[in-house]
């Protein structure tokens, strides 16, 4: 009965995990990036990548057109489908932990809601632009209604209610949502020419022009990964919910705050240059606990990865297989996203909800 | 009203010192008599003066006063809705309170969040179980209150866990999902969390760690019950813990316990020895339940006694 040799390990993301999420990365971006009207060796599609780098010029075998497909064309794309993906699914991770709730999604606070009466509203004013996808001012207009959803939700979940719950806040939440969309609706019944323009935004699509969304995403992207990805343990600790963790020295409501106010910004940011793509954010961490384990050291790097991998290798089927028109993203990250986590859930050994 | 403190450590023997002479916590100011009777440590583990609570507008305690020398066993009882987990909570800092909690002589409002975990670890009585959550898992969460914000468990950590992992015979369990373990286990499991969560490596002074433990048996059959009890008061020896418990079981309260309180309405309405507190008037006062009390060996033992005859079913038309 004295312990055998087999030491103590805590749950931690293990090397191999780490490398088979980089490794799903890598293999999307190149799939992403090769793939397409134009199909290329994707050999030379990964050289043509790392001779970005400065200094670096190794010859690709792709001509001088099929580089500039590779680097400009597709490459803002794919980028940008790993930056929105992982944001995503990293958010709703966070927020699975902080609401200790497995049905809530990045969405929820009203940023979705808030998020399409931006966008909404942008088109109803002209101020789309022109082409196809949604572009002018619309991301800014979706950034701010995000922004607006959340901070709605907050404010009322927790000046409202005397005794701050995660319950409230939720519950303050659903009700901004359905009274942004019921705002929303309105503008829209206002408005009726604008349906499909704000129906395209609302499936989503990684449609891109040139790095001007990549740039608009990132920052925000980044500041949210670093600091729900600094919170790994105590989204642990949470578990054990708010009175428990006080008692472990925690601060919950500080803590809750900070998560949120940084998973709603990357949300808000991937929404705004994206669309409300349906799922990622809670499909992704679903699979990733059933398969890998429940400890947010774990979920949450990998969501990071496999998120992005995920809506690169949707993007790719959504422009491909009805080429050379295209699906709406949510439509396929539904499609296969549906069927592979009951295939999950059915053959999992683990049961982690 | 004076009062006289026993603060001699009760020995560590495991048996439950059946002639603890604790006075009623009635909690004079501490500082004016100053008799020199008080011999070793003079602070107790924790001071509980006036001490009120509201919960969401509704008044729960109305001025309570406790004093618990450390090393000591105090048990609270009382009927349901007397308050007894909201002083626990109150202790452990959980609720707003107005009045007055030390903490081996520091008020409890002047701890940080922090220090004051590692002082003090709560067991609720239906802690959570986290999905999928292993065993060591749980465990280091206990080490909470060591580790930097935004840092990870140090070997240190680790060692203290497997210790008390060992100590409290988890080992064999430390990889398997805690909803996977029985009752038994799983309560040793809950004790692992708050014992790892006071456990200082290398530091053998200083304040030993309070316990509350909420109603640690009501999930447990009667044998995993004095298991459990055995457990807590062999560790009490061993790692200097001060115990504050609440229990139902009258008769299991006075077996393990150096002093009862009695709390009814948020008041403390009876302390003292489980011979003083456990008597028939008492109980029937503000339990209004009928019982008998016999001696027992480890102190008095509680039998309720039913008073109303059997009804007979009516016969049938």
């Amino acid at each position: 009965m004295r312990h055998t040799d087999n030491r103590l390990r805590p749950s931690r993301l293990s090397a191999g995990a780490l490398a088979a999420g980089a490794g799903a990365v890598v293999v999307a971006a190149i799939l992403g990036l090769a793939l397409g009207p134009v199909s290329l060796n994707p050999l030379g599609v990964a050289i043509e990548v790392v001779n970005l780098l400065p200094g670096v010029d190794i010859p690709s075998g792709l001509s001088t057109q099929e580089a500039a497909i590779v680097t400009q064309l597709r490459l803002p794309r794919v980028v940008l489908g790993l930056i929105v993906g992982a944001m995503l699914a990293l958010a709703g991770a966070c927020y699975q932990g902080v609401f200790r709730n497995p049905l809530t999604d990045p969405y929820l606070l009203g940023v979705a809601a808030g998020a399409g009466l931006g966008a909404t509203v942008a088109v109803a004013l002209g101020l789309s632009g022109s082409g196809t996808g949604p572009g002018g001012l619309v991301p800014a207009f979706a950034f701010a209604g995000a922004l607006l959803g959340v901070f709605l939700a907050y404010g009322l979940g927790s000046v409202g209610a005397r005794v701050r719950t995660p319950t409230t806040l939720l519950l303050a939440g659903v009700a901004v949502a359905a009274f942004l969309t019921a705002l929303q609706t309105y503008v829209l019944q206002r408005n009726v020419e604008t349906i499909r323009e704000v129906y395209t935004f609302i499936l989503g699509s990684l449609v891109t022009t040139g790095w001007a969304e990549v740039r608009l995403a990132l920052p925000y992207a980044l500041l949210a990964a670093i600091v729900v990805l600094a919170h790994r343990r105590e989204l642990d600790v949470f578990s054990v919910g708010d009175e428990e963790a006080s008692s472990l020295g925690l601060h919950p409501e500080r803590s809750r705050v900070i998560l949120l106010v940084a998973a709603s910004l990357g949300t808000a940011a991937a929404v705004s240059v994206a669309g409300l793509i349906a799922f990622v954010g809670i499909i992704v961490p679903h699979v990733i606990r059933l398969i890998a384990g429940t400890s947010y050291r774990i979920i949450l790097p990998l969501s990071l990865l496999f998120g992005g991998a995920f809506l690169v290798v949707s993007d790719l089927l959504a422009r491909t297989v009805l080429a050379p028109s295209e699906l709406p993203i949510g439509v396929v990250t539904a499609f296969l996203g549906a069927p592979f986590f009951v295939l999950v859930l059915r053959t999992a050994e683990r049961v982690g909800l | 009203m004076t009062t006289v403190h026993r603060s001699t450590d009760p020995a560590p023997t495991g048996a439950a010192g059946p002639a603890s002479a604790a006075q009623p916590a009635g909690a004079g100011p501490g500082s004016p008599a100053g008799p020199t009777e008080r011999a070793g440590r003079a602070e107790p583990a924790v001071e509980v003066r006036d001490v009120r609570v509201s919960l969401g507008g509704v008044p729960i305690l109305h001025g309570v006063d406790l004093s618990v020398a450390a090393g000591e066993w105090v048990t609270i009882i009382g009927p349901n809705g007397a308050g007894k987990s909201t002083l626990l909570r109150a202790i452990g800092g959980l609720v707003p309170f107005t009045g007055q909690i030390r903490l081996h002589g520091v008020p409890l409002a002047r701890l940080s969040r922090r220090v004051r975990a590692r002082l003090v670890a709560t067991v609720p009585q239906n802690p959570e179980v986290p999905p999928g959550m292993r065993v060591l898992d749980y465990a280091l969460l206990g080490r909470t209150p060591y580790i930097r914000t935004l840092g990870r468990e140090s070997a240190t950590d680790i060692a203290v866990v497997e210790r008390v992992l060992d100590r409290l015979d988890l080992l064999p369990f430390a990889n398997r999902p805690l909803e996977t373990l029985s009752g038994g286990e799983r309560q040793r499991a809950f004790l692992a969390r708050a014992l790892a969560q006071g456990a200082r490596p290398g530091q053998t002074d200083g304040a030993g760690q309070i316990l509350l433990l909420d109603e640690p048996t009501s999930a447990l059959d009667i044998g995993h019950q004095q298991e459990v009890l055995d457990l807590v008061d062999e560790l009490r020896g061993a790692e200097r813990l001060t115990v504050i418990s609440t229990m139902h079981d009258l008769s299991v309260a006075g077996e393990y316990a150096d002093r009862l309180v009695l709390l009814s309405r948020g008041r403390g309405v009876a302390s003292g020895t489980p011979d003083e507190v456990l008597t028939e008037e008492t109980l029937s006062a503000h339990y209004g339940a009928r019982v008998r009390v016999t001696r027992g060996e480890y102190g008095p033992l509680v039998i309720p006694v039913r008073t109303r005859p059997r009804s007979r079913p009516t016969a049938v038309p």
